[in-house]
């Protein structure tokens, strides 16, 4: 990281959003260990070619994301790659969390609680360039542990990230990048206790 | 039974559309063996509502669809059920293919070439068909690919499963609300055949009775015990 590095600490259950450059490097540390950082990718010049989970881990034929692996897009285009992962495993199958989908998950009761989803509707709706609810598609969890077995089925395993891990990308091309630092207080994924993360972009 | 609505014959690496009325059942079954269908699944009164496939793996605990399990929105309601099937696993992982994917794999296949023997791909059906419906590339969210499956190893390693889907098996998909279905045969992504072998599926579409307070699909998981109330709260 350069001495002029852009860098911005995000709060535990707080939307960011900015432009990352071509070229540019983009970090994610996860300061307190096993938080949950909800992350969606925009091609900058036409938001409608964005991260695709499927594209994404289809052409690298593994579920996990971790160094080397190619953040693809919808129309197919190299959008970010990871050049560093302390880390070693990070999540692309279990989405945000959403008002709607705790009521399936936990109880009916929990709609009230903050979730991902509510962020990422808050901040494109803050964005101000026409996003809506039709732009939040499938995201990556960086810093989640989400396997499957040979069965298929999905496991939500304990996490395997600690404080000072990151996750470093190249931009492959000018994005937009969206996250919702996730407020979940239903799930041992992050010991119920949701923390800020830190992102810097040099 | 019900008697068929109406059956239809889905040419290969054709597009189908419909809106599935709430209570009704689509079965859809792989007349040859191999087939694949990739689908894509709308609140037909809300559109921007649309099948999600995180919602739909993880409130279920699965990374396989089959009998017993449903479809969920992103807005906690049940689009459809998988009310019976006959293959065992259907692929929720590996996507669409793309223009670029096809022509990689098997070679032009253009129109003017091969008429309509020519290698449409997963992707530009989908726009295609959800074009038809107002919707476009915004609306295009990770799609289910049925009658095939895709394994993942201890590593997180997909392979491609081959033999899936023997001749005549079917999938039976009950709509729990007015869904809209975007559908194609075009082949899986991960489908290694070194030659384009899109196979067509048939259509069938009959009323089903009302959800039973001891379905199935309802108590196959907590979770969808409270996905169907959500569900029927929507046309309350």
């Amino acid at each position: 990281m350069t001495d002029d590095a852009y860098t911005f600490i995000i709060p535990a259950g707080e939307p960011w959003m900015r432009e990352i450059k071509k070229g540019q490097r983009f970090r994610i540390v996860d300061l307190h260990g096993n938080q949950a950082v909800d992350t969606l990718f925009y091609n900058a010049h036409d938001y409608s070619d964005r991260y695709s989970a499927q594209d994404t881990i289809r052409h690298q034929r593994n579920i996990y994301l971790t160094t080397g692996t190619q953040l693809i897009s919808t129309n197919g285009n190299v959008m970010l790659t990871i050049v560093a992962d302390t880390c070693g495993r990070h999540d692309t199958l279990g989405g945000a969390c959403a008002n709607e989908s705790n009521m399936v998950r936990y109880a009916i009761d929990k709609r009230h609680m903050h979730a991902c989803r509510s962020s990422f509707l808050k901040a494109v709706t803050e964005w101000d360039h026409g996003m809506t609810k039709r732009d939040i598609t499938s995201n990556i969890n960086f810093f989640m542990n989400v396997p499957v077995t040979a069965e298929g089925k999905l496991t939500f395993e304990d996490g395997i990230s600690e404080p000072g891990k990151y996750v470093e990308m190249r931009a492959e091309m000018d994005v937009l990048a969206m996250i919702s630092n996730c407020p979940q207080l239903n799930n041992p994924c992050n010991a119920y206790n949701p923390t800020p993360v830190q992102v810097a972009i040099w | 039974m019900h008697e068929a609505l109406w059956d239809e014959i889905v040419q290969p690496a054709a597009s189908w559309s419909h809106v599935l009325k709430r209570g009704t059942i689509l079965r859809i079954t792989d007349t040859e063996g191999g087939a694949n269908v990739g689908a894509l699944f709308y609140n037909f009164e809300c559109p921007v509502e649309r099948y999600n496939m995180p919602d739909t793996l993880k409130a279920q605990h699965i990374a396989r669809l089959t009998k017993g399990f449903v479809l969920y929105s992103d807005m906690g309601r049940i689009l459809c059920s998988l009310v019976d099937d006959t293959v065992g696993w259907h692929d929720p992982l590996g996507g669409c293919s793309n223009a670029a994917m096809v022509r990689a794999q098997y070679g032009e296949g253009a129109y003017q070439d091969l008429r309509n023997d020519c290698y449409r791909n997963g992707h530009d059906s989908f726009l295609v068909e959800l074009g038809k419906w107002g919707l476009g590339p915004r609306d295009l969210v990770p799609n289910i690919n049925f009658f095939s499956r895709v394994d993942v190893g201890p590593d997180g390693g997909m392979a491609y499963h081959a033999g899936n889907s023997a001749p005549g098996s079917y999938v039976e998909l009950r709509a729990e609300m007015n869904v809209l279905a975007i559908l194609n045969t075009c082949p899986h992504p991960l489908d290694p055949a070194a030659t384009y072998q899109a196979k067509p599926v048939q259509l069938s579409i009959r009323r089903a009775g009302p959800v039973a307070a001891d379905d199935a699909c309802r108590l196959s998981r907590p979770e969808n015990g409270r996905g169907f109330t959500l569900t029927e709260r929507y046309f309350l």
